[in-house]
Order: structure tokens, then sequence, then C-alpha cells
């Protein structure tokens, strides 16, 4: 791809800018707070299920509707997500329990860990850190472990 | 406005919003949203002699989420620092309780800071909750191919089985480990 750093900036600044407001609505609607993910796993309060419960309907209808009106990116493919292979479902299973671990010990999944960095719970800067370790072990490990 | 800006929404608000990032990021030019491949492009991006996992184009690839990624670190100042909640979180009372029994104290910030600082990664409490719990993150969403983005809204938006699965998983062990497992460590 050849392309001037303007054009490349360009780009990526309405990339940058959905990034900011989705940090942002993260701190607003509190999902980066341990406290919040304790009362979900605690099954003691609604507003994180309500967060679930309303994003993924808004994402389905979506979804929907730009595959209703056949929308297509630059190079003509419809924009879609891409599928994801079911396999034998073991790294669903055995690699999604690992992030739920995960996910109760720091009280905080990937995008919360960028979040709370910039909201001043820096520490989880060590976080982000252990996790890019975390993803390389796995490309380590990937060829001995089912799928 | 400004109180707008400073109070927390409720999840009717939030929620949404979240859901609006998967056809914006289509949009914008047909990318999938999901958060965790940021760590397999750092990978890609930082190492020598890499296993076969990270051997891609990054920068096409990730770059454009990369970026993503950055704002929302940007979108974290502005939100928690610049136009921060003065307030505590008001979670239910019955957590509340059951976090004092455990004997967290700080209750007014995001994160305990009693248990989430840089002086704490020094105790294996510290270590465990951060350093252990971010390898387990991003390990798992490795192997398991997304996130509470990717799997969790995007998967689930687009009615894909595998991530109903994932999302299950994680939801079990979150819970089981947050009974279980973390009385253990606080």
């Amino acid at each position: 791809m050849s392309s001037s750093p303007h054009t490349t900036l360009r780009r990526l600044l309405p990339f940058f800018l959905v990034g900011v407001a989705f940090g942002f609505t993260l701190v607003k609607g509190e999902v980066v707070s341990w406290f919040r993910i304790q009362e979900m796993f605690r099954l003691q309060g609604f507003h994180m299920y309500g967060v679930f419960m309303t994003a993924v309907p808004t994402a389905a209808l979506s979804l929907l509707l730009i595959r209703r009106l056949g929308l297509r990116d630059e190079a003509g493919e419809p924009l879609d997500l891409p599928p994801k292979e079911m396999g034998t479902g073991a790294r669903y299973v055995i690699g999604g329990g690992l992030f739920g671990v995960g996910w109760a010990l720091t009280g905080a999944c990937p995008g919360p860990f960028l979040a709370l960095t910039g909201a001043g719970v820096t520490v989880m800067a060590a976080a982000i850190a252990s996790a890019v370790v975390g993803t390389w072990i796995y490309g380590l490990l990937r060829h001995r472990l089912p799928h | 406005m400004m109180e707008w800006l400073t109070r927390p929404w409720p999840w009717y608000v939030a929620g949404p919003l979240f859901g609006l990032a998967v056809p914006v990021l289509l949009l914008l030019g047909n990318r999938a949203f999901g958060i965790s491949s940021n760590f397999r492009h750092i990978c890609a991006a930082c190492l020598p002699r890499r296993a076969a996992f990270f051997r891609y184009d990054w920068w096409k690839v990730g770059g454009w989420n990369l970026v993503f990624a950055a704002g929302i670190l940007v979108g974290g100042v502005l939100g928690g620092w610049i136009f921060g909640n003065p307030d505590p979180v008001a979670i239910s009372s019955q957590t509340t309780a059951d976090l004092q029994a455990l004997g967290v104290q700080d209750f007014s910030g995001l994160h305990p800071r009693d248990l989430f600082s840089w002086s704490e990664l020094l105790g294996l409490r510290g270590l465990l909750l951060v350093v252990v719990g971010g390898f387990l993150v991003g390990f798992g969403t490795a192997y398991g191919g997304g996130c509470t983005s990717g799997h969790g809204i995007s998967g689930l938006a687009s009615f894909q089985l595998p991530s109903l699965l994932a999302v299950i998983s994680f939801f079990a062990a979150g819970i089981l480990s947050t009974y279980f497992l973390l009385p253990l460590i606080l």
C-alpha cells in the first residue's frame, strides 16, 4: 500500500476518534469499574447485564440493516463480520474460561485495561504488558493446544 | 452539560453506544470490532523471531485497531480524569457488604486503590490480581479468539455459536473465580 503520511493520517483519524468516544463511554458507563464487575459476577446488580442486553441488540439490528441495504466497502466487499470457526469448540470453552478468570482477577477486560490506564489507574499498564506476554506464550504453544 | 459529562451514564445510554461501535467500524472501513486482537498485533510488531501466529503484516491488518486502542486510552483520560466522577460507584449494598467482608476498604474510585496500585505489585496479592490476571486475559483471549467486545458484542450480534459458547465460558469462569478464587487472594 503506497500512501503519503497525510492520507494515512486522514484514514486513521476516524478510528482514533471512535476509540476516544468508546473509551469515554467505558468510563461513564462504569464498565471499567472493578466494583461493577464484582457486582456483575456476584449477580447482585442489573447494571452490567443491562449494558450487554442493550449493546448486543443495537449491534445486531445495525448489522441486519447494513446487510439489508447491501452496503459495500471500497473494494466492493459486503460490509460484514468474519465468521468464527467452531472446530471442536475447545478453544472457546478453555480459552474463554481462562479469560473469565483473568477478567474476575483484574476486574477488567482489554478495553477497560486501556481506559483505566488513561483514567489514572496506571497500574493497569502492567496488566496490558502481562496480557501481551500471555498472547505471545499462546502463540508459542498454539500447535500443542486443542482448538 | 458539565453535569452530563461528569455524571455516570445509566446502562440504557452506555449499552446502545457500545453496540454502535459495530456498525460504525464497518462503515469506516469494513473493520470488525474486537479489542483483544491488539495484543497479537503488538506481538507481531515487536517480537523478533516470531512464531507463525505472529507472522503477518500487522500494520495493514491491525494498524486501525491499534489507533482505535490509543483512542480508548485517551477516552479514559477524558472520562476518568478531566471529566471524572467525584462520587463512588453506586454498586448494590449487598456487593459493598460482601467486599467489605473480604477486607476492601477504599470504595472511592473506579478500582479499589488498596488492591490496584504500583506499590501493591510488589506483594503476592497485587501480583496475582494484576500480573497473573493480565496474563490470563492475554492468553485466554488469544486462545479463545476474542474478548468481551469480539465475542460478547460482535460475535453475539452476528449470531455466532462459537461466541455464545465463549461468553457462557467467560461468565461461568468469572463467577466461579469471584466466589472461590478471589477470597483466597484478598
